[in-house]
């Protein structure tokens, strides 16, 4: 930024000139912008670095069956197809949710959220059953680095969920106690990154882990 | 040592009395002389009064300056552990040749150079970086803090808190005796089923969330937060390589965090990642390991030569040479850092093409290492170069570093690495190059910042007896190893039967003496400067007519660093203010927006510890009721909006005029 656009930027602000003109700080309160969600975003990458390196295991060790039972064998494709949509939907939820804030809706917007809640259990419920089925069978995280890499790598993205599902409550909480302030309105954008993002992941298991692994 | 219990009690776990080092005179020894140490602290700090001032103004500040400080505080302090490990090893491999056992006997001297180890790189290494980043980069961008104040006073406590496991193993149980890296199957359950690999990635873990979170806020902070005017290519190089290296954390300690979880998965559920049997691969452990290893140690470098391009051009009284080429240059090597994991495991057969691809890229890595040489040496060029001890330490880094470089470049050609892989020569490298660039870069940081941060300058004889010592102590410690190492000795060994080699080792053991000199004189230095810090006391804030922000407020800068935020029209903008003729305002001053204190960070990083103390040894309702208070807290200090208040304007001017009476009693 050159002095004269700076200057143009900032017409109303009272600034000290010394002689050839240019300014050298500023007379007025200076906000730098607000960090958070680029913040939260960097997070959010660091975060997919995880996925990846599951997925890079999965990936490597994820046709060593050990004589276990391979994908093919495990995989029931309608469960996944039922727990898929259920998380899908609960991102258009979320976005619900966010399309209320925006008009400022506190009734609302908590109603989406909650939607999305129950979406988000029904979804950690069906895995939850998927794996107690699995153990249930004996295809075990022990038996085979297939199976831990999958469990390892489902299991984190629904480690994640819950988690998400634990600020989502609280956050409710807040909102209903505060109202959209500025503050809970960056943590509903922050949570809502955070949500879209366990779904693209979830799409990424869906297709490799699921959809190739029953081929 | 521990023998492995063969139950778990439901209330402690893995953990009883044989767990306490009784049979080992040497940690019995060190254990009272801690204590001794420690209970007279705490009592003197009782005494005095300070707990509550401590608390206030230190544990729980939020402010960028006292967590930079506590963070350098902790690197330097446990440098004295880790050193000492250094010393152990140092004194047994000079003792025990031809038959003699030394004093120390295998399990325990594995556990020493474990330590060694990762204490050097965890514990030292980055909570000084971290420190020295924390400290300058809002001032260097002219800014009042760092992004996210909260996050940085946690990400400090769980570096700590890391630190603190480590400390606890030394006295209730044991480390890992796996190498630093703890590769598997070693440091799988079986070959390795006590508590000291367990210690290792709790520790890990624990401080891997606040570096993570640190490298975040870093990015954030220079990405939003530089003053008006300061464009990316007018950011200083300090600067540049902070941006650069927090890049490379958030980056690459995630493949860390991702890899460990496996390994303790392994450890602690049976599971089959890096198992030689159902199917797993340990090589996949070495390479994910690597992924982050290896930018790790860019992220520990790049911002030594941030400094080393601050020091050049303060103590030359000139412009960088080739600004614009310095800042290309620590990009590609933040890519290319990414480019060459695998040169650390040439010999695990991956066949001759991706191992040259990855000797190449290596290689191609001294390149822009290479630009930066020149960069320093053009700017010393016709400069009317200051020999204060910053710049020494920079001298003795250019030399010692290009040493360094070219033993790599060696090693990079994976014929050669053939024979030198795992050999003394590697260990020689390493150290030349860490203890070369990153440990000379960190002394030459600590002293040109620190009358920024207190207010007095550092005693220069003391830092010059300091200097000597380090760089002759390093010469004569390391030269033998590169010697040992192309004779084929391997690291690790805690014991030799050839008596002709002895000698090597000796000279190593008495140049490790020398560094103990080093270090004695640099905490001497500490003690003196303090002595005496009424006659090396920096009224201007500006004691080595420097160029860059940091430079234009006082010594020590106020809580709220700048009056008025500054306004950026050139590089090097303090000089640019100078050269101008700026005059400091000293009126108008309005109330100054700033982040409150808070307990939660300090309160998080203890739980965790206790949380991570307890998986260590198997106490599990331990770790489901520290792990639930966690949450617990985390989510009450969600509710905690009350985060920020203002710094009245009257309090400001007070302070202001403070500092012109200062100024104006320098000038009388």
């Amino acid at each position: 930024m050159t002095a004269t656009t700076f200057e143009a930027a900032h017409k109303d602000a009272a600034l000290e000139k010394p002689d050839d003109g240019r300014v050298f700080f500023l007379k007025t309160e200076h906000h730098p912008e607000n960090g958070t969600l680029l913040g939260f975003w960097i997070y959010l990458m660091s975060d997919c670095l995880i996925f990846a390196v599951l997925f890079a295991c999965y990936g490597v060790l994820g046709r060593n069956y050990a004589a276990g039972p391979s994908g093919k064998d495990l995989f029931d494709l309608g469960l996944v197809a039922l727990n898929t949509t259920f998380l899908l939907f609960s991102s258009i939820t979320y976005g619900f949710a966010m399309l209320e804030m925006a008009k400022n809706r506190v009734g609302t917007t908590l109603f989406w959220l909650g939607v999305t809640g129950v979406f988000g259990a029904a979804f950690l419920g069906v895995e939850l059953y998927e794996f107690h089925h699995l153990i249930h069978e004996g295809a075990t995280p022990q038996r085979s680095a297939f199976l831990s890499s999958f469990f390892a790598l489902v299991g984190t993205h629904g480690l994640h969920v819950t988690f998400g599902m634990i600020w989502l409550v609280t956050l409710m909480f807040q909102v209903a106690q505060r109202g959209l302030i500025p503050e809970n309105r960056r943590r509903l954008l922050c949570l809502s990154m955070f949500w879209h993002f366990l779904d693209v992941v979830w799409i990424g298991v869906f297709t490799f882990v699921y959809l190739m692994g029953t081929l | 040592m521990t023998p492995a219990p063969t139950s778990e009690s439901v209330l402690f776990g893995k953990l009883t009395f044989a767990a306490l080092p009784f049979h080992e005179p040497i940690l019995i020894a060190t254990f009272a002389a801690v204590a001794i140490g420690g209970v007279g602290v705490l009592g003197a700090m009782t005494y005095y009064r300070v707990w509550g001032v401590l608390w206030r103004d230190w544990l729980t500040s939020i402010d960028h300056k006292k967590i930079g400080i506590m963070y350098v505080v902790l690197g330097l302090i446990m440098l004295l552990r880790g050193f000492a490990d250094a010393v152990m090893m140092r004194i047994q491999q000079a003792i025990a040749h031809g038959g003699a056992e030394g004093y120390l006997p295998p399990h325990h001297y594995d556990q020493i150079f474990t330590a060694h180890g990762v204490i050097m790189i965890f514990f030292v290494a980055m909570p000084l970086v971290t420190g020295l980043m924390n400290y300058v980069v809002p001032l260097q961008i002219g800014a009042r803090d760092v992004a996210f104040p909260f996050l940085n006073n946690f990400s400090f406590w769980m570096t700590a808190g890391g630190a603190i496991l480590v400390m606890a193993s030394l006295f209730i149980g044991e480390f890992a005796a796996t190498g630093w890296l703890a590769y598997p199957p070693l440091s799988g359950i079986h070959a390795s089923p006590g508590v000291g690999v367990d210690y290792y990635i709790w520790a890990l873990q624990i401080a891997g969330v606040g570096t993570l979170l640190s490298g975040v806020n870093l990015v954030a902070t220079i990405v939003k937060m530089r003053a008006p005017g300061m464009t990316m290519m007018r950011m200083p190089v300090f600067t540049w390589t902070a941006l650069c290296t927090n890049v490379l954390i958030v980056a690459a300690f995630p493949v860390l965090t991702a890899v460990l979880a496996l390994l303790s998965l392994d450890r602690y559920v049976g599971t089959a990642f890096f198992t030689n049997d159902f199917g797993g691969s340990a090589m996949m452990y070495v390479n994910l390991i690597w992924i982050w290893g290896h930018p790790e140690v860019y992220i520990l470098i790049l911002p030594a030569f941030g400094i080393f391009s601050e020091v050049v051009s303060t103590y030359c009284g000139k412009r960088l040479f080739g600004y614009a080429s310095m800042v290309y240059a620590t990009v590609v090597i933040t890519i290319l850092s990414y480019l060459v994991w695998l040169h650390h495991f040439f010999t695990m057969g991956s066949g001759a093409s991706v191992n040259s691809f990855f000797g190449i890229t290596t290689m191609i890595i001294s390149i822009p290492t290479g630009a930066k040489i020149f960069n320093w040496l053009f700017t010393m060029y016709r400069g009317r170069i200051r020999f204060d001890v910053p710049m020494l330490w920079t001298i003795s880094f250019m030399v010692t570093f290009v040493i360094g470089g070219m033993t790599g470049v060696l090693l990079a050609v994976p014929p050669a690495d053939f024979v030198l892989h795992n050999s003394l020569f590697l260990i020689a490298h390493f150290h030349n190059v860490i203890i070369g660039g990153v440990l000379f870069g960190l002394f030459a940081g600590i002293t040109y910042w620190f009358p920024k941060a207190f207010g007095f300058k550092l005693d220069p004889f003391w830092g010059k007896v300091s200097f000597w010592c380090w760089t002759i102590g390093f010469y004569i410690a390391f030269m033998p190893l590169y010697v040992l190492g192309l004779m084929g000795v391997t690291r690790r060994m805690s014991k030799f039967e050839d008596p002709s080699l002895q000698i090597w080792f000796v000279i190593a053991a008495l140049g490790a003496a020398l560094i103990a000199a080093g270090i004695a004189a640099f905490l001497w230095q500490l003690f003196v400067s303090f002595q005496k810090r009424e006659s090396l006391l920096d009224v201007t804030g500006d004691p080595w007519d420097g160029r860059t922000l940091e430079w234009s407020t006082s010594s020590p800068p106020p809580a709220y660093n700048f009056a008025f935020t500054p306004v950026v029209h050139d590089l090097d903008a303090w000089h640019d203010m100078k050269k101008r003729g700026y005059v400091r305002p000293t009126e108008g001053f309005i109330p100054i927006h700033m982040p409150k204190n808070t307990w939660a960070g300090i309160v998080l990083a203890g739980i965790s510890v206790v949380c991570g103390f307890a998986l260590v040894w198997h106490i599990w309702w331990l770790v489901a009721a520290s792990f639930a208070l966690l949450l617990a807290t985390v989510i009450l200090h969600t509710f905690n909006y009350a985060r920020d208040f203002h710094i009245p304007a009257s309090e400001v001017i007070e302070t202001e005029r403070a500092r012109t009476r200062l100024l104006a009693s320098a000038k009388a």
